[in-house]
């Protein structure tokens, strides 16, 4: 990671998930790929989705994007992009997380509170296993892949 | 949620609720005015933590059984090194102990200020949910999130890191903070003792059910400090026991329709921990501030309306700062980090007030300090039994109610628990049985 000279406005990459669960590392694991590019561009993370440590974590930041895992009933690898600061995630985003709230309460709560990056983009992999020690699933890895390469490439937010 | 009624049954049931962690249901059956049946269906899934510590090595139980609870992985470790450090005839004492008493400060002002002014004070107000709530207070939600903040730092400047410390081992800690980082700690906890102050009188101007009942408290009573970390196990009905003595006095059962055991005091069946219980039972060891606070809340010193659980646990984040305050105030980090703790065989206990009450953990350990058996009975399992007495008890009194009202405050009535779902469902015992 390169020193940032302004850190707000250096992107902040946040992987959210448990590495221990599978396809739930997959944030974690674009994360860990982005940030082992240099110069990445960015400032990073890997935090555990819970609301508050995430409002915390991009409170005073400009840019940031957050790489979750999803269950919607996608196919396995799918990655889909969504724009949290115009509106909220769709419905079915909603993780089961530490007393009820995740990314998508912490997202709400910081639009209320007006906490809110003025560019937050979300990125959610589809996940096929999410059970302890499963390992990252063949699809989901080559996503993992292909989105690190995405963020951190020369038409990425980092570079930006 | 919904509601039957044939004749005069009536039968309220929510499938999974809302804002406690893990994932359960209820259900209360009414019938001629009087409750028939009451259950608090836990359906998360057991996980069998119990049986996965067995062979491992001593040592690594600190770090196992955090991942019981993100809430809480700070009781999970002081619980299990207490039993491992007794198991193995040694005492951690002087400065350690002290920083092992602020971590579990900082755990306490996380797991509070979240149930208190996002998972709580909703109820009150009148919202589904914080998020609602945030945008009509959002001095709230700002003071939590603080508040919260300021638990994290303790965390991570002791713990290493805000969720699953990795700092802690049995016989202290890996390494110890510097001084400059223990100063740092200290204008943060001044401005949230203060906050939990201020909030007392938005607290206490909320609407209280009128709910008393005759409750078998139960906590860590300790004769030089509120307690955390050690102590006798007392009750208000005359229990005085030492927590090596616990099997004697407290049994688990399981139930069919919860993932979770009940337990039970053997002689008089359910009991209450958790803050109402530290706090009626010790509020003689709480600071002058906190005790400032407690009058303040309107508290006397004993508090048996489990929907005041929201001021006990105020006035409980008011103790946690200051005690944070006289410990960073007081303490020596010149020492080693931890001290050598060799195995032997034996049996060891650890009893520690966790946010929600008493954490209980069992170790029997061989001559090279593998786990032989392990038993650990978190503090929602503890209130599982009264838990559901008070849904009872408070259906049949405010029956009158309409639907929506009634079921509302029946989800009160198990948010003032704070209960931990996902704690309660790991030790499901599951034996296998060869012809």
């Amino acid at each position: 990671m390169r020193a940032p000279e302004n850190v707000a406005a250096t992107p902040l990459l946040i992987g959210i998930g448990n590495p221990d669960c599978g396809d739930d590392g997959a944030g974690a694991e674009v994360v860990r790929r982005v940030a082992a590019t240099l110069p990445s561009g960015f400032r990073t993370l890997t935090l555990s989705g819970e609301a508050t440590e995430l409002i915390d974590a991009w409170t005073g930041a400009d840019r940031v994007v957050v790489i979750d895992a999803a269950r919607s009933g996608s196919a396995p690898g799918t990655v889909r992009r969504f724009d949290a600061s115009s509106a909220p995630l769709p419905a079915g985003h909603e993780r089961r997380s530490t007393h009820g709230l995740g990314l998508v309460e912490a997202i709400e709560l910081a639009r209320n509170l007006g906490l809110l990056p003025s560019r937050l983009t979300v990125y959610a992999v589809e996940a096929a296993e999410t059970s302890i020690g499963s390992g990252i699933s063949p699809a989901v890895a080559d996503a993992v892949g292909r989105l690190a390469d995405e963020l951190a490439g020369p038409t990425g937010p980092g570079c930006t | 949620m919904a509601e039957r009624r044939n004749g005069k049954s009536r039968h309220l049931k929510v499938d999974v609720l809302a804002r406690v962690e893990g994932e359960g249901g209820m259900q209360v059956r009414l019938k001629d005015g009087r409750v028939s049946q009451v259950r608090l269906n836990i359906f998360e899934p057991p996980r069998f933590f119990e049986a996965m510590l067995r062979g491992r090595d001593f040592t690594e139980t600190p770090d196992i059984t955090a991942r019981i609870c993100g809430i809480c992985p700070v009781a999970y470790q002081m619980s299990a090194c207490h039993a491992m450090e007794m198991a193995c005839g040694t005492t951690v004492d002087g400065p350690l102990r002290e920083l092992r008493r602020l971590l579990y400060c900082g755990e306490w002002i996380e797991s509070h200020a979240l149930h208190v002014f996002m998972l709580h004070a909703p109820d009150f107000l009148g919202y589904e949910s914080a998020i609602h709530m945030s945008a009509e207070h959002p001095e709230v939600v700002k003071t939590a999130l603080r508040l919260k903040h300021v638990g994290n730092e303790i965390m991570n400047v002791l713990g290493g890191r805000a969720v699953h410390p990795i700092n802690v081992r049995v016989g202290g800690f890996y390494r110890l903070p510097s001084t400059e980082a223990l100063a740092a700690l200290v204008p943060q906890l001044e401005w949230a003792r203060q906050a939990c102050i201020d909030s007392i009188s938005l607290l206490r101007s909320f609407e209280y059910p009128d709910f008393e009942q005759d409750y078998e408290l139960v906590a860590l009573s300790h004769p030089d400090e509120y307690p955390m970390n050690e102590g006798r196990l007392v009750s208000n009905k005359g229990l005085d026991i030492n927590i090596a003595d616990y099997g004697a006095h407290f049994e688990e059962i399981h139930l069919e329709h919860s993932n979770a055991l009940h337990s039970r005091l053997k002689e008089r069946g359910q009991y209450f921990v958790g803050p109402l219980a530290r706090f009626s039972l010790n509020f003689d060891q709480l600071s002058p501030l906190a005790q400032q606070a407690a009058a303040a809340a309107g508290l006397d010193g004993e508090c048996r309306n489990p929907f005041k659980s929201i001021l006990v646990r105020t006035v409980e984040l008011v103790y946690a700062c200051d005690e944070a305050l006289r410990i960073l105030g007081e303490c020596d980090v010149s020492g080693p980090a931890n001290i050598p703790v060799e195995p032997r065989r034996g049996v060891g206990h650890g009893c520690t007030e966790a946010p929600r009450g008493i954490l209980y953990h069992r170790y029997e350990i061989d001559e090279r300090g593998d786990i032989i058996n392990a038993e650990i009975v978190p503090p929602t399992s503890q209130n599982q039994a009264q838990i559901e007495e008070d849904l009872r008890a408070f259906v049949e009194q405010y029956q009158a109610l309409g639907k929506d009202e009634l079921t509302w405050k029946c989800e009160q009535a198990i948010r003032n628990y704070d209960p931990c779902i996902s704690c309660a469902t790991h030790f499901l015992k599951l034996d296998i049985v060869e012809d």
